[in-house]
């Protein structure tokens, strides 16, 4: 399958030529295929975030390119235009960015630079509300009423909204407690099933991405570190640590079990394939 | 893009002028300032120029970054230096077109006009490039701190300043983000008319507005919960304490404002 969207040689440099050059990211080649459910993963400082805002042209790289179906994303005004309304992005505590009256008015923001009828309008909002499971109720309060966890919803509504073929979001469950991280975790995975639009999801728990994304890539120093199926990149414990990132405990302790001498299989990250696993080792499976 | 605004921004450093008793940079650019104004001649700046470059390459401040300070004011600059020559008078008719003439005292005013305000920019620019906030305020509280008596609250307007000038590139951080997040949504700030411009900028200044009273109700509550009651009694981190370079330079400073007095009697 041809890549929907990709980068080459991708580099951004901050405050270039000042005291405070910063590398942020660094030649990073990546490419992801339509209906991908795609974890990017890395330490505070990785490059992740930055990489991100260069998919829907926020960001300029300093060299290299970023290709939407093969046009460049930065290669005229009318291209990015074009573009943020075909990638979404989530920006991190995107709650700070409401500002309408009312919640409905905020959602139909996007749809509404998009130059959309108004009745298209209203037809996605109502859906981007429902796939973010904010009641149609809370449509004509204003943003600033809702608690924490209703803004964060309302916001990630107001990208969903756009429709974008590619949904990236940063961090979406930072700062939520653990019923609002599930519900946004739950609500992201049935929008990506119900679309099946490309997701990039970006956390630093492995715990929450191991058990949706379709594909984990490790951002380290502003470069890819790993990139791969789940299983495929917690083979790498030893390395993922090194990094400064965890790996789900069930990994964790079936590396320990294989060090100690077990024959368990690699890259085991779900309880599901551990019990099978232990299962298998026993001589019995099947009967649990 | 709104990271690169580099008015007031320190760049942190060790040299010998980060080093000075803020008290002292804040009284040479004073000084500094007063000398540009008492300088008539070409030789008086040609003094005060001297000042600024030396200071300048103690430093280490690049070029590039007082260039970029200056960039915002090069409108000023011209419209004052182009006032200058067409509205001064003199002796010696230069050219006339249609009802404007120019002088040779005219070219001459405005040269130095422009050149008075872009040595005044540097100047200052050179203070604040090499002095943090927090040691500007510190020195600045310092200062004043004989208006205590005429119950000036001097503590209180310095953390007020310290505080503003904290959150400056807090606050452009914060917009940058905004305008990031609503452009993202298809938000375009820089077309159309003036009027659609600012009802652009309304997606932008709301969250901001929100943010800036939350961050402040927040630092409120965190200065209370450490106590924080003014500036009675209150003691000082990092106590300022004028060192030999500081009596040296400001030697320097008095030494150079006779200079130009000097200059400026013998006419010269």
């Amino acid at each position: 399958m041809s890549p929907l969207i990709e980068t080459k040689k991708l580099t951004h440099i901050y405050s270039e030529g000042t005291p405070f050059e910063h590398v942020a990211v660094r030649d990073v080649d990546f490419s992801a295929a339509r209906g991908e459910f795609i974890g990017i993963i890395g330490h505070t400082g990785s490059g992740k975030s930055t990489f991100v805002q260069h998919l829907n042209g926020i960001l300029k790289p300093t060299s290299g390119s970023v290709l939407l179906e093969g046009e460049d994303v930065n290669g005229s005004a009318a291209v990015t235009r074009r573009v943020r309304g075909r990638v979404g992005l989530v920006f991190q505590y995107p709650e700070y960015q409401l500002f309408e009256e009312t919640v409905r008015a905020d959602i139909a923001y996007g749809p509404k630079n998009m130059k959309l009828g108004k009745e298209e309008i209203e037809q996605r909002v109502l859906e981007a509300a429902d796939f973010v499971g904010l009641e149609a109720s809370l449509l004509d309060h204003s943003p600033f009423d809702l608690s924490g966890g209703q803004k964060r919803r309302a916001a990630i509504a107001g990208v969903i909204a756009m429709r974008p073929d590619v949904l990236v979001l940063d961090e979406p469950t930072a700062g939520l407690d653990p019923r609002g991280r599930e519900e946004i975790i739950r609500n992201i995975c049935r929008y990506h099933d119900a679309v099946g639009g490309t997701v990039l999801y970006i956390t630093h728990s492995m715990e929450d991405i191991a058990r949706f994304a379709t594909r984990l890539v490790v951002f380290n120093r502003g470069q890819i570190a790993l990139d791969g199926a789940p299983e495929e990149v917690f083979r790498h414990v030893e390395e993922l640590e090194r990094i400064g990132l965890t790996v789900p405990s069930v990994t964790k302790v079936f590396s320990i079990l294989r060090s100690r001498g077990l024959e368990v299989a690699e890259g085991i990250y779900t309880v599901d394939a551990a019990v099978e696993a232990l299962l298998r080792l026993k001589g019995g499976g099947g009967n649990a | 893009m709104l990271k690169d605004i580099t008015l007031g921004q320190f760049f942190p450093g060790t040299t010998v002028v980060h080093r000075l008793d803020p008290r002292t940079k804040l009284i040479l650019t004073v000084l500094y300032i007063v000398l540009l104004f008492i300088a008539v001649s070409w030789a008086s700046y040609g003094v005060v120029f001297l000042f600024l470059v030396c200071s300048i390459c103690l430093s280490r401040i690049r070029l590039k970054a007082i260039l970029s300070g200056l960039k915002p004011l090069v409108i000023l600059i011209l419209i004052t230096g182009l006032l200058n020559l067409f509205y001064t008078r003199g002796e010696h008719l230069l050219f006339r077109v249609w009802k404007i003439s120019v002088y040779w005292e005219g070219v001459r005013t405005a040269v130095l006009m422009a050149l008075r305000i872009m040595l005044l920019i540097t100047g200052t620019l050179l203070l604040t490039y090499t002095t943090s906030p927090i040691q500007l305020t510190d020195g600045l509280e310092k200062l004043l701190n004989p208006l205590k008596k005429l119950r000036v609250p001097v503590h209180e307007l310095s953390m007020m300043m310290s505080i503003a000038l904290r959150f400056i590139p807090t606050l452009i951080e914060e917009t940058d983000k905004i305008m990031n997040a609503q452009k993202a949504r298809g938000a375009e700030f820089d077309t159309g008319n003036i009027f659609q411009k600012a009802k652009a900028m309304l997606p932008l200044l709301v969250p901001l507005f929100i943010s800036a009273f939350r961050r402040a109700d927040e630092l409120a509550t965190a200065m209370e919960s450490r106590c924080y009651h003014g500036g009675e009694g209150r003691t000082k981190l990092k106590v300022l304490r004028m060192e030999r370079r500081d009596w040296i330079a400001l030697t320097v400073g008095v030494l150079l404002l006779v200079l130009v007095i000097l200059l400026r009697r013998l006419g010269l």
